[in-house]
């Protein structure tokens, strides 16, 4: 399910809207993912605080934001633009891939509420493929 | 058994109680059928799914939105044995249906979406803990009966 053009263009324009919103949609999102599927809390133990609106949580709330901008950014090569990345979460972090879905449906989820409007079902289509696109080249150097 | 905490009863109560069947059933399914348009092969008997404003605007979509919603008052009026309450639609999507039980799985991401939408600020974190769990025991009890 590769990016057409138009999800490009979709994702990216969607992403000027919400842009200055980044930080407080990655924070919340994160937030909510460790309280709704708290086995992924398991990466995170050695944070003193775990809690939605902790300095912790928001501050890698805003890590993960930062680097979906950088993917929004290099849309047109994610799997090369993204390998320095992919690298780090292969090696060093060795996060299980499945949990790129889960923080991905918590992003979303946050994306719909704090813009009903614009986060239409194709929007909402274009947004589901760019992180699974994501999801795919965060993976590639996994094995 | 399914054990569930009072905020977690009284939450899904709560949701369900406020709920607006028509509009929040009609944007679920019309959300699932735009973002995972493999979804469509059910309902080839719909009429015009062409495209996002079509899926919005047919009329059939939007009924039966509605009667999906309505499927899940029989899990909240029987929180305490949804696997006992589901077992003939159990059979029904499987036999007569014969709907990939993966699909329960993509509805209830757009359901638990459009909710949180419509509920904002109300949408908390153990609110959505809440409403995802109760989701999850439905689409278990509605593949029991799979074989």
């Amino acid at each position: 399910m590769s990016l057409t053009p138009k999800d490009k263009s979709v994702v990216k324009a969607f992403w000027g809207k919400i842009a200055s919103k980044a930080d407080e949609i990655g924070a919340e999102a994160f937030g909510r993912m460790l309280i709704v599927s708290p086995q992924t809390k398991t990466y995170f133990s050695h944070w003193s605080d775990l809690h939605p609106g902790s300095g912790p949580v928001k501050k890698h709330g805003k890590v993960v934001m930062g680097g979906v901008a950088e993917a929004v950014s290099k849309i047109d090569d994610l799997t090369g633009g993204l390998a320095a990345l992919s690298e780090l979460h292969a090696s060093k972090l060795r996060v299980d891939p499945a949990n790129f879905k889960i923080l991905a449906h918590n992003i979303i989820l946050v994306l719909a509420m704090y813009f009903p409007a614009d986060f239409t079902p194709e929007v909402h289509l274009s947004v589901d493929k760019f992180f699974q696109n994501l999801a795919w080249a965060l993976s590639e150097k996994y094995r | 058994m399914v054990e569930w905490t009072d905020f977690e009863r009284a939450t899904i109560q709560d949701i369900f109680s406020k709920l607006d069947y028509e509009t929040t059933g009609r944007n679920a399914l019309c959300r699932c059928l735009v973002v995972y348009p493999w979804t469509q092969r059910y309902f080839a008997k719909f009429g015009n799914l062409y495209n996002a404003a079509a899926i919005m605007g047919n009329p059939n979509v939007a009924t039966h939105g509605t009667t999906i919603l309505h499927g899940l008052d029989k899990a909240v009026k029987n929180m305490d044995n949804i696997k006992g309450a589901y077992a003939e639609l159990s059979v029904l999507h499987s036999e007569k249906l014969h709907v990939d039980p993966d699909n329960f799985r993509l509805l209830s991401d757009c359901i638990t979406i459009v909710v949180a939408a419509t509920m904002g600020a109300n949408f908390t974190p153990d609110v959505q803990e809440a409403l995802q769990k109760f989701l999850a025991v439905v689409t278990a009890a509605l593949q029991k009966q799979y074989h």
